[in-house]
């Protein structure tokens, strides 16, 4: 295939596969507006914030900072622990580029990096192509950051049902990037299972439903991930697969 | 002491973008180790089975859409329904949820 098509073909299905992640983004990002407005911030300000942020968690800490009038490095460590698991999923994303992929690319795609995004990213097959990567992005982060500004401008107008429905279009999503492989790959399915359970776990046990979900998310992540790695290790070729 | 509210943005973004791009800029090899290999391979699928349950549970104003929403989401996902389609059937599955619960 001739590779303007290519790149062509890139953009267009991200944009495809952006523009329902963008949806959800709204809602969520409408929501943070209200909190964002709370903690004084403008509606150019709030755009900022979630075009530079783009975290849902993050940029509740940071709201929730500004409004307690914190100190910067506060701010800093907040994000960092809140944002940690971006770390694990650029981690994994750099074994799906092309070994020459440029640093350009790298700095671009990885800024970009969101859990839905990331969840994009893996689904595809081979390797993942910058371009399809950057117009997911864009189409959705510009959702997400309208939608806190629109948030910010306009409160409460959309009707809390509404809201509510859209609130669990992200998961939805997430659902349909695990449960396929899941049923392809009994390990998988395993660990899918798994991390349901100890999630509900945390989120439960008293010793440790206190932690941040940021927190919670890494330690689940690395250490489920970490056992089945050493209990079922991918066979040499087969990491490709996914 | 009062503070810049685009001083916070910006420091908020610079940790954020440091995160994000450090692994992508040093990690520029194929890793041959099959342990990280293999933890790689599975990171994806746990953290965002982390990330969704119980999350998607306590998503919606009431649990028992969440509920409905997590069921219908993976029964579609199973028979392989698009990320489009089993986001929009949680959505609907909540609103309907919540509407049938008001008329309970």
């Amino acid at each position: 295939m001739d590779e303007r098509d290519q790149l062509r073909r890139d953009i267009l299905r991200g944009a495809r596969d952006g523009f329902p992640i963008g949806l959800g983004y709204f809602a969520v990002a409408f929501s943070l507006g209200i909190t964002a407005k709370a903690s004084g911030l403008s509606p150019l300000q709030g755009f900022l914030a979630s075009f530079l942020n783009h975290a849902s968690a993050g940029e509740y800490a940071l709201y929730s900072l500004i409004a307690a009038n914190a100190a910067y490095w506060e701010v800093a460590i907040v994000i960092c622990i809140a944002n940690a698991r971006y770390l694990l999923m650029s981690a994994a994303l750099s074994q799906r580029f092309a070994p020459e992929t440029s640093m350009l690319h790298r700095l671009l795609v990885g800024f970009g990096i969101t859990d839905e995004i990331f969840g994009l990213g893996v689904a595809r097959p081979g390797w993942i192509s910058p371009y399809y990567m950057y117009s997911a992005f864009l189409v959705a982060e510009l959702c997400w950051s309208s939608g806190t500004a629109c948030g910010i401008v306009a409160g409460n107008i959309l009707p809390a049902s509404v809201v509510s429905a859209l609130s669990v279009a992200i998961y939805g999503m997430f659902l349909a990037i695990i449960i396929p492989p899941a049923r392809q790959d009994r390990v998988v399915a395993g660990l899918v299972l798994a991390s349901f359970a100890c999630s509900f776990a945390f989120s439960v046990l008293p010793a440790v439903s206190g932690l941040s979900s940021g927190m919670k998310t890494i330690v689940l992540t690395v250490v489920i991930s970490a056992l089945g790695a050493a209990l079922f290790p991918v066979s040499e070729e087969g990491g490709e697969a996914a | 002491m009062t503070h810049n509210i685009y001083l916070y943005i910006l420091t908020g973004a610079l940790v954020s973008f440091i995160i994000r791009v450090l692994p992508l800029t040093l990690i520029r090899k194929q890793i041959t180790n099959r342990f990280l290999r293999s933890f790689l391979f599975y990171v994806p699928y746990v953290t965002l089975a982390v990330m969704t349950f119980p999350a998607i549970v306590h998503a919606a104003q009431s649990p028992i859409a969440g509920v409905a929403a997590l069921i219908v989401g993976a029964v579609l996902a199973w028979f392989g329904a698009g990320l489009f389609p089993v986001a929009l059937a949680c959505c609907v599955s909540v609103f309907l949820a919540e509407f049938l619960l008001t008329l309970a």
